[in-house]
């Protein structure tokens, strides 16, 4: 049998994958590194909503150049519909409308954002300090007193904010804070009562962006005027300043979106990071889509940020190739080493490897208890399906209640591979003893580790993203690898004695 | 702690990946596993070309069936209870004799009609066949094992690996159970392997956790005078499996029974590699040389040739000298 078709084959994927990389490289300047670079956001506004037959008037706000970032590019997509774009006092909006229509719409906007530290932010005109506040009895004492606490302990507009808030925080809250809240919105609430006592603020729309999210809808900001300077505060826990990454999408105390004609409407947000070389992002025109330029970029934004994970995934199978041909590192379930990763890169990996450990370790502890019931296997999985669901709910509850944040991120796991896991784990367990379950279950933990570190490396999630070809050169290696009849690393140790004499 | 990949070139020692590729892949078509994977297919296909097996008393094979066990048992001294789909001993229950209508275990454990049902019971429903998947119960004579091996194991029944390779017996290993291995035959357990030489049977090199023994743990006795009888007739037996499956690399299993002499246990379509570090040696050199023979040769003269090209010295009686020399001073 004749060997030649199948390097004709990784020849060719090899040619294919490295020439298509470096046309990418030099025809559309994507460099090699994510260095020396703009990075840029491109996020995506999805409105949704039902259309009941009418004429519909959609009214969106929309993002302005504001500290940190400068919008590039705008489009939209919405077929049948027409738009303008409003702008007053320094608010943009958009406005879509149509004579007819019926049923589930979808409106698409999506912008292109640059990211500029030092951008000097456009002058923000303080919204007049509304007078005409009324109370009703006895919103009104209550009112007046919880000002009047909080005014007593600030020295500047920028404290008395963060102490009103503070009051209104969970383990601070008094009786007068409860009283208003069960008649008012905590934001509306907040920016009433900074106006009744004469600060000027507003209530305004952020986004924080995080490279890949889906989904996504906006948080709430109180925006507070002292003079020349404003500040953001959370409106839940009173802490005072602008992360890097929020995005403030309505800052001018309007709503975000208005729907005439239409219901359920809602609007989500999808976003998405790459680097840019600088000249490029200011440039930024679309080239035009051929053969050779295909590329991922031209997905919706919300498929992007999917195909971004799944470009990953060959990257973590050659990490398990690798390690179990060449190293020859046992595991437990082939690929579940890469699924395990993926949630890594979700929960990051202390977090990923603590809520793996408890999982696994209560997950045998209760399996060890089904053996004795003698189910059948598919009951018997099923069973632990269940069980894995219980510990995860279990663990976020507690890890909330206990102020870890971070425990969330636990439901990020694979829950049906995880199951599997603990009954392969387990039977490994009568079967070969505890040993051998640390020895595949360590190597699984080890493998899942590499995998994380190759997947979350910035330079590996650049060229996976930028350059398709990539993916044509790790199937060449695949192949390679699955030809290779060389020792496995772990082999020089097992075989030593047999040298010995 | 590491040796370097030359060394083990030099040793002519096979790695996992060579196996896979080069011997299992190329030589053992998929389409045939299930003859080896089933024990019931093994064992009825080996009496149809000759090759001595432990006689099958019976199967069982629905739930309905269990019912037949008593009459199937009947006049019965001794006999296994195994599942048609397991491995690595799971679900192998061992019946030495029957006295006043209970079944005794090697243990001296006693079993009554009852246990045995469920027993069947258990493997039917598939909980000891990989993935659970309903299995069939397969019941066959007792092994009465050569007294003259007895020295040698510790409980169980002491069986000879033999690779066959293109229907060659290529190198042969005996897998002596110990405590540590708790009475079973495998090497990673803890068992004792014996490297076999091709041309007589005889020890060439003893292993325990990969590190070299002269003697066995429990019984101490010493291994060099090890000797299998009736070694000719094992290979055959093991050559002429490849006629049987049609699989090219294949690990089989062979037994020593005191009346009827060498039996096929059951058949590997991926032997491990162990059998090496038994032997002291590496499979490369053996496999290419049998690669280099001509298709269409006899199980006779197959045997012939393996004896006569892989016969190998002892090292264990080498040593031996060696302890004796020392030891007077
Ligand atoms: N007929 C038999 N008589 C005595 N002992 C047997 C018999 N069959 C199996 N055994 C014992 O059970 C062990 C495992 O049997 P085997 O058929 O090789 O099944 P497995 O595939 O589970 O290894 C053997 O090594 C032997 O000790
Ligand atoms: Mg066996």
């Amino acid at each position: 049998m004749s060997r030649l078709p199948f390097y004709l084959l990784v020849g060719l994927l090899l040619v294919a994958g490295i020439g298509l990389s470096v046309h990418r490289h030099v025809a559309l300047e994507v460099p090699w590194t994510p260095g020396e670079q703009r990075q840029v956001w491109e996020v995506e506004a999805l409105v949704n909503f039902n259309a009941q037959g009418g004429p519909v008037l959609v009214d969106m706000a929309l993002p302005s150049n504001q500290q940190g970032f400068r919008l590039l590019t705008e489009h939209t997509a919405s077929p049948g519909f027409g738009l303008s774009f409003l702008e007053e006092g320094g608010a943009r909006r958009a406005q879509w409308s149509i004579r007819e229509a019926t049923g589930s719409q979808q409106l698409y906007y999506t912008t292109q954002l640059l990211v500029a530290p030092d951008s000097r932010p456009p002058e923000v005109t303080p919204p007049p300090l509304r007078r005409d506040i009324v109370w009703e009895r006895p919103h009104d004492t209550a009112a007046a007193q919880v000002i009047e606490r909080a005014w007593s302990r600030s020295a500047d507009s920028f404290t008395f904010a963060r102490e009103l808030i503070r009051d209104f925080g969970d383990e601070r809250q008094g009786e007068n804070s409860r009283l208003l809240l069960t008649q008012f919105e905590r934001g509306p609430l907040l920016v009433r009562l900074l106006n009744q006592a004469g600060v000027p603020a507003r209530e305004v729309s952020g986004l924080l962006l995080e490279d890949g999210r889906r989904r996504q809808t906006l948080a709430n900001w109180v925006q507070v005027f002292d003079g020349e300077r404003w500040a953001l505060f959370d409106p839940a826990t009173g802490e005072q300043g602008r992360p890097d990454n929020l995005l403030l999408w309505e800052s001018s105390g309007q709503a975000v979106l208005e729907v005439q004609g239409g219901t359920n409407s809602r609007v989500t947000f999808s976003m998405l990071t790459h680097n840019q070389p600088a000249a490029a992002a200011v440039r930024n025109q679309l080239a035009e889509d051929t053969l050779l330029n295909f590329s991922i970029h031209s997905l919706p934004l919300e498929e992007q940020a999917l195909f971004q994970t799944i470009l990953l995934i060959p990257i973590g199978a050659l990490v398990v190739v690798i390690l179990r041909v060449l190293v020859g590192i046992k595991t437990s379930g082939t690929f579940m080493p890469v699924l395990i990763a993926l949630a890594f890169i979700q929960t990051t990996l202390i977090t990923g490897l603590v809520g793996f450990l408890l999982i696994v370790a209560v997950g045998l502890v209760i399996r060890n208890y089904l053996s004795y019931l003698n189910l059948l296997l598919v009951a018997r999985v099923t069973a632990v399906i269940i069980t894995v669901i219980a510990i995860i709910s279990l663990f976020s509850v507690l890890s909330y209640r206990f102020g870890l944040n971070a425990g969330l991120t636990i439901t990020f796991f694979p829950m049906i591979i995880l199951s599997w896991t603990i009954e392969r784990m387990s039977i490994l367990w009568e079967e070969e003893g505890p040993k051998q379950v640390l020895i595949q279950g360590g190597g699984s933990l080890l493998t899942a580790v590499i995998a994380y570190l190759a997947m979350n490396n910035p330079w590996v999630r650049h060229i996976t993203f930028n350059f398709l070809g990539v993916q044509m050169i790790l199937m060449a290696l695949i192949l390679l690898l699955g030809n290779y009849t060389g020792y496995r690393l772990l082999e020089l140790r097992r075989f030593k004695p047999v040298t010995e004499d | 702690m590491w040796t370097s990949p030359g060394k083990l070139r030099d040793k002519g020692i096979i790695g996992m990946n060579r196996r896979n590729i080069r011997y299992i892949g190329r030589y053992n078509n998929r389409r045939l596993y299930p003859l080896v994977d089933d024990k019931l297919k093994t064992k009825l296909l080996a009496q149809e070309y000759g090759i001595t097996t432990p006689a099958l008393i019976g199967t069982v094979t629905t739930q309905f069936g269990v019912k037949q066990l008593d009459a199937m048992l009947h006049g019965h001294r001794g006999f296994v209870i195994k599942p048609a789909k397991g491995s690595g001993g799971k679900g192998i229950l061992v019946i030495e004799h029957v006295e006043d209508g209970a079944y005794v275990k090697p243990s001296g454990a006693r079993l009554g009609l009852g246990d045995l049902e469920r027993h069947v019971s258990n493997i039917l429903s598939g909980l000891y066949s990989l993935g659970g998947s309903p299995d069939v119960a397969v019941i066959e004579a007792l092994i009465n094992f050569d007294e003259r091996l007895s020295e040698y194991t510790y409980e169980g029944v002491p069986d000879i690996r033999v690779i066959v390779f293109k229907g060659y017996p290529v190198m042969a290993m005996m897998r002596l159970s110990t405590a540590a291995s708790d009475g079973k035959a495998n090497l990673h357990q803890g068992a004792v392997g014996v490297g076999l030489d091709i041309a007589t049977g005889t020890a060439i090199r003893g292993v325990q956790f990969d590190r070299t023994r002269h003697d066995h743990p429990d019984t101490g006795h010493e291994l060099a005078s090890l000797h299998i009888p009736d070694w000719r007739t094992l290979l055959l037996l093991a050559a002429g499996c490849y006629e049987m499956t049609g699989l090219g690399y294949l690990g089989t299993d062979m037994v020593l029974d005191r009346d009827l002499g060498p039996m096929l246990l059951e058949l590997n379509a991926r032997p491990g590699l162990a059998i090496q570090m038994a032997n002291g040696e590496g499979l490369r050199n053996r496999l290419d040389l049998i690669e280099r023979q001509p298709e269409g040769v006899a199980p006779e003269a197959r045997v012939a040739f393996a004896q006569q090209h892989f016969a190998r010295r002892s090292e264990l009686e080498t040593s031996a000298e060696v302890a004796t020399v020392t030891e007077p001073g």
